[in-house]
């Protein structure tokens, strides 16, 4: 394909500018990372900082205990996950119900999501993981791992709810009304209009729950469960040395930052979906 | 014989009185054009008829049954008309064929081939076929509509209610619509839209109800309200918009 002499040099132009660009962008990110980096290893208290915190040898003597912590945040977030999102989903089509004989799951419903929503979590893995104990009750499970847990789906499963009854209401009114007028119930209306949108509206701050869930499994550690943060802190206290926070740290990164990745990437997807056919 | 009949019917939302003593009637193979300007009531009436709002006062019959009667469920009203926005209101989550065959197969019933055979008929007719699998967002505002008339027709409605269906499109799409509706007229559809399009009032209407701050001021034939107004409401509406 031929072309003119003008889009040539527009093309010229266009590609040393983005040369320039990128060779700005250089410098300055060195300059900038250069500049903390030595300001951080110039302060006084650097070289304790280095032995307490980035001791080479204390990371790889505490690293297996620490990972074998990892393992049990891993699980409980992966058990923790589908529950919650089912909990939430039906606490929020519970909410959207109509039927008379269904208002005092309406009520429950509501109670739910305004008492564990308005609680620490931190507080409520307390109280399951030391109250429930303690209760003495039959059948119920006594391993704090899996009180945590139960603390943590009640916890998070009442924002999730919240998060699918804004989905619900976010769908346009107008839907509803073109699936009344084609004479669906408020169920079909739910299951085959609202809920398909309602659900695609929400990944994104869907997702942005479950990031902060992955790292709130480390309270599982307040009440003894040996996670990766409890190891830690049963290493650090026993070797007065800090760094295998550093290394929980890091493990936490690598987990929640692909989910995050994704976040933005469905984020961006939906927006872009949303803004196809208006002028950019 | 009528197959709708409204007496008396008031509705207002808040202080503002959007429907005021309306009376209409409307026998089988009617088409009843409502004109007006805008917010003169013509779209809550037709949402009134369809049981998506309540009256305040006045009873609407269909077929013999008082449908405001509370007792009533209105799925089952619903289910004998159509209804088409002025906005399509597709499910943009599904496809063409899928947004057609919804309301047949979990509301009437109807089995999954027969609902299939009855979809693409309807689109064959609208120039749609090949759109079957396409998602709505993929059509132009002229296409989707037809295939918001095609999902009101699928159950074979006795009563198709048209709340300003071309308002939304581009003039040059609003005449393929236009003349799909005369199509279904000229079939014996029962009709009743709210339009803008006097044009279209004139040839296909067999009355035209002419709406004024929530009463209806004139009705009679198209010859007699579009042509020889007695009404000056009506008289100086016609000048604007003609």
């Amino acid at each position: 394909m031929s072309v003119s002499a003008v889009e040539l040099e527009r093309r010229r132009v266009r590609r040393s500018q983005s040369l320039r660009r990128a060779l700005l962008a250089t410098l300055a990110t060195v300059v900038f990372f250069g500049v903390v980096g030595l300001l951080v290893t110039s302060s006084q208290g650097w070289p304790v900082v280095k032995r307490t915190f980035f001791d080479p040898h204390s990371a790889v003597d505490a690293f297996p205990s620490v990972i074998k912590g990892f393992g049990l945040n891993v699980v409980m977030f992966l058990v923790a996950e589908p529950v919650i999102l089912v909990l939430g989903a039906a606490v929020a089509i519970v909410r959207g119900t109509r039927s008379a004989a269904l208002f005092p799951l309406r009520v429950v419903a509501v109670l739910y999501t305004d008492v564990f929503r308005g609680i620490p979590s931190i507080l409520l893995v307390f109280l399951f993981a030391l109250g429930v104990p303690a209760l003495r009750l039959t059948g119920v499970p006594t391993s704090l791992f899996w009180l945590a847990l139960i603390a943590l789906v009640v916890s998070y499963g009442a924002y999730v709810a919240e998060v699918f009854r804004a989905g619900i209401e976010s769908v346009h009114p107008s839907q509803v009304a073109s699936a009344r007028a084609l004479g669906f119930s408020n169920a079909q209306t739910m299951r085959h209009v609202v809920l398909p949108q309602a659900v695609r509206n929400v990944v994104p701050p869907l997702l942005n729950d479950f990031v902060s869930l992955q790292k709130d499994t480390a309270l599982a550690g307040a009440v003894g469960v040996f996670e990766a943060l409890f190891a830690a802190r049963d290493y650090a206290n026993f070797h007065f040395n800090f760094t295998p926070y550093v290394v929980t740290a890091v493990l936490f990164v690598a987990l929640t930052v692909p989910l995050a990745r994704l976040t933005d990437y469905l984020g961006r997807r939906s927006l872009g979906g949303r803004l196809s056919g208006v002028a950019r | 014989m009528t197959l709708l009949s409204l007496a008396g019917v008031k509705k207002s939302y808040g202080d503002k009185m959007v429907l005021d003593d309306v009376d209409l009637a409307v026998a089988p193979h009617d088409v009843v054009c409502l004109i007006g300007a805008s917010g003169s009531g013509k779209s809550t009436l037709l949402r009134c008829v369809n049981l998506l709002e309540q009256v305040d006062d006045g009873v609407i019959e269909f077929d013999g049954q008082d449908i405001t009667d509370p007792r009533v469920d209105p799925r089952t009203v619903r289910r004998r008309m159509g209804m088409v926005f002025q906005a399509y209101n597709l499910f943009p989550h599904m496809s063409v064929l899928r947004n057609i065959t919804l309301a047949p197969q979990i509301v009437h019933t109807v089995g999954q081939d027969e609902s299939r055979t009855r979809a693409m008929e309807l689109l064959d007719r609208f120039g749609l076929a090949d759109k079957a699998d396409a998602r709505p967002d993929q059509l132009s505002g002229g296409q989707q509509q037809r295939v918001a008339l095609a999902r009101a027709l699928a159950a074979r409605p006795e009563l198709l209610l048209l709340d300003e269906v071309t308002s939304a499109l581009d003039p040059e799409l609003v005449g393929e619509m236009l003349a799909v509706l005369r199509d279904l007229a000229a079939e014996g559809t029962t009709m009743l839209l709210a339009t803008h399009e006097m044009g279209f009032a004139r040839d296909v209407a067999t009355s035209v109800c002419f709406l004024h701050e929530g009463r209806i001021l004139e009705q009679g034939p198209p010859s007699q309200v579009l042509v020889e107004p007695r009404e000056e409401r009506t008289r100086q509406f016609l000048r604007r918009v003609l």
